[in-house]
């Protein structure tokens, strides 16, 4: 079936996951919450991630549109979801530039599908920037990374 | 003060050399001017009139003389000569050259500074109450808790793109020196009866104040958060706002338009929702750290010794009585150095006087300075037997004017004579007010007046919280001023009311002049302005200006 919402698994530029590339089509948030065999779902800025906190067992793909990189709603819906146990493939899309990408990873984004791809080296420095951090987010839940505060009085 | 340790200075370095990093990029036409610009923003580049602004954050308006002095040497070196203390306690360059901008970045960075999120939409520099540590009526020191939402707040993955800009001050007296409710959150150090009949430390939230286009005084959304809970409640107020904070329209993007919109009772629901959800997250820093960063801010050696000056010259007593604040040891006071000299450009400071600045910190205040949102500088710990050594050295170098809080100490914005956005000049308005008041001689009759004066809406010059407040706009092509009366940033917040029709440049001189002689006339006791304002109301100003 053409799908016009999704990004096609050659759209991903960076993964940081081992298990296959998710392929299926994604619906939308209100679609997923409809039809019990959707597996793949888009959120756009406006949605609110926690309608589909009942459907997460089903859920192998989210995708998290930013159509302009200005709109820091997407943050919020990756760590919202990460924070409600949601393990399956978070895929940033949209205008996803470089600077974003350090950010995007610690709440919770572990695929990227940039629109334009972006300069590798560029973008590995990018995932680089922080050797440490001062908040708690995504990547320090269950003390997977200490933050800084953590770290001075260990 | 507080110290960086490596944790803290890697995280600056990391920053100028992400930037150098992105500004390399964009030259390389990796990035388009749209993509850049919120990132310099990010850093504190901005574009204005005639040449880059640099804002320097100065967290909390704390510094010591060696930042002051490298503050000073970035004015010689890459400026003219001079820098503009700011109202949110911030010091801005209005004369950057974008190659030099990255080599003042590592420049900061050397003496523990930058300009990290002093603009853009993310949590701007975290301001406090400028005699935080030193004054008498404090009920703890306000800024350990700054410093550690400064920390939390820099580089937040989750809040850097927030729907607008956002502004966080923290008190912790009765009285508000920091303009509190007019913030985004405003935080008060409290009190609170424990259940065992002891008491603890907490902080009370107002969520929603501002100025701008649309000004709100924040209500309260919570009378008591305890201290290992801070962050994460400061985490729901901000997740809440990321998610529905309006982004249609920049105008109305502010938190203060959610809370207006939703209601201060829904947006306070919302947030304790999400603060349920975040406490079982664990987001909050160890207690710890807390402890660890109080010591910095601990008093310094006070000494015992005399009490009171030696008021034989009449000059320094006005100064004194003027310009100093009631410390908690009582041989000591914090000394305001007035950025107002009459005639001058209201929180301008040259190199040179940055330089004297730190040398009389080091001298006569434990090498510590403050910046005030009212864009003066503070010495907080003077000994009162050092006074007059101190006073005598300010009046040599132009810094001792004695007009604190008086219609002379009046904020302004830098208006059209270097900002982009302005509609109006506010400098050579301020200027002209000073020079008449005190060649009238008028300024001290008039006590404690508080004047503001923004060249745009945007509000800058805090127009809105003035005794007396003026904005300046464009119509047709003409700068015209409108008059507002009766506003406050204190502990009695208020907003001002406009008077009526605008007034030219000449005219609105002349309508200050006409409402201080309505007070004078009027006042009853030791009425300040604003409280002969409150009692009598708006018409008899009305009726003296346009009747």
């Amino acid at each position: 079936m053409d799908n016009p919402l999704g990004t096609s698994p050659d759209d991903v530029q960076f993964r940081f996951r081992d298990d296959e590339v998710a392929d299926h089509g994604t619906v939308t948030v209100d679609a997923c919450c409809e039809q019990t065999n959707a597996t793949a779902v888009r959120i756009e800025p406006g949605d609110d991630a926690r309608v589909l906190l009942p459907h997460l067992d089903r859920i192998a793909l989210v995708e998290v549109n930013f159509p302009t990189f200005g709109d820091g709603r997407g943050y919020s819906a990756a760590r919202i979801l990460r924070e409600e146990g949601y393990t399956g493939e978070l895929r940033a899309v949209g205008d996803v530039g470089i600077d974003q990408l350090s950010h995007m990873r610690r709440c919770g984004f572990d695929a990227f599908a940039p629109d334009t791809p972006l300069d590798e080296e560029d973008a590995k420095r990018a995932f680089a920037t922080w050797e440490n951090v001062y908040q708690h987010a995504v990547d320090t839940r269950g003390g997977a990374r200490r933050t800084i505060p953590e770290l001075r009085h260990e | 003060m507080y110290k960086y340790d490596n944790y803290d200075q890697q995280m600056v370095d990391a920053r100028v050399e992400e930037f150098r990093d992105q500004a390399r990029r964009r030259l390389e036409g990796k990035l388009t001017e749209d993509q850049f610009k919120p990132l310099r923003l990010m850093n504190g580049l901005y574009l204005q009139l005639h040449a880059y602004m640099l804002r320097v954050a100065i967290p909390y308006g704390t510094l010591n003389s060696e930042q002051m002095i490298a503050l000073g040497d970035i004015a010689d070196k890459y400026d003219r000569g001079y820098g503009h203390f700011t109202t949110r306690q911030n010091l801005q360059y209005n004369w950057i050259k974008l190659e030099d901008a990255a080599d003042i970045l590592a420049d900061l960075a050397k003496v523990e500074m930058h300009a990290i999120q002093t603009s853009g939409n993310c949590i701007r520099n975290i301001s406090s109450d400028h005699f935080a540590g030193a004054a008498h009526d404090e009920l703890v020191d306000p800024r350990p808790y700054a410093e550690l939402l400064r920390q939390w707040s820099s580089f937040h993955p989750e809040f850097t793109y927030l729907p607008r800009k956002f502004k966080i001050a923290v008190i912790a007296a009765e009285k508000d020196r920091a303009a509190m409710r007019l913030h985004d959150i405003g935080i008060q150090i409290v009190k609170n009866d424990a259940k065992d009949g002891g008491s603890e430390i907490g902080a009370r939230f107002f969520v929603g104040g501002g100025m701008g286009r649309t000004p709100m005084v924040a209500p309260m959304i919570r009378d008591f958060v305890p201290l290992d809970q801070l962050i994460t409640y400061a985490e729901a107020c901000l997740r809440v706002y990321n998610r529905y904070g309006r982004r249609d329209n920049k105008y109305k993007a502010r938190i203060k338009i959610l809370v207006h919109e939703l209601g201060k009772d829904e947006y306070t629901r919302q947030v304790e929702e999400e603060f349920a959800h975040l406490l079982k997250q664990g987001v909050e820093p160890p207690r710890e750290e807390l402890e660890r960063i109080k010591p910095y801010f601990s008093d310094p050696a006070f000494e015992d010794g005399p009490k009171s000056v030696d008021r034989s010259d009449p000059d320094f007593a006005v100064w004194v009585d003027r310009n100093t604040h009631r410390h908690k040891h009582d041989s000591y006071v914090s000394a305001v150095i007035s950025l107002k000299p009459v005639g001058g450009i209201p929180g301008d400071a040259t190199g040179e006087q940055m330089r004297l600045m730190a040398r009389l910190a080091k001298q006569y205040s434990f090498d510590e300075l403050r910046i005030m949102h009212t864009q003066n500088v503070v010495l907080p710990h003077v000994k009162i037997g050092d006074l007059h050594a101190l006073w005598t050295e300010l009046e040599a170098a132009g810094l001792g004017s004695p007009n604190m809080d008086t219609i002379e100490d009046m904020i302004a914005c830098p208006g059209l004579d270097y900002c982009s956005l302005a509609n109006a000049r506010s400098i050579p308005l301020a200027q002209r007010i000073s020079e008449r008041f005190d060649a009238s001689g008028k300024t001290s009759k008039l006590g404690e007046l508080k004047l503001k004066i923004s060249g745009c809406i945007n509000a800058c010059g805090h127009h809105h919280a003035g005794h007396i407040g003026i904005l300046g706009v464009d119509r047709k092509g003409v700068e015209n001023y409108q008059l507002s009366l009766g506003g406050s940033e204190a502990e009695d917040v208020s907003l001002a009311k406009i008077t009526g029709p605008g007034f030219t440049e000449d005219g609105v001189i002349e309508a200050v002049d006409t409402v201080t002689n309505v007070y004078l006339a009027n006042k009853q006791g030791e009425e300040r302005f604003l409280d002969t304002y409150r009692r009598i109301g708006m018409e008899p100003f009305k009726e003296a200006l346009y009747g």
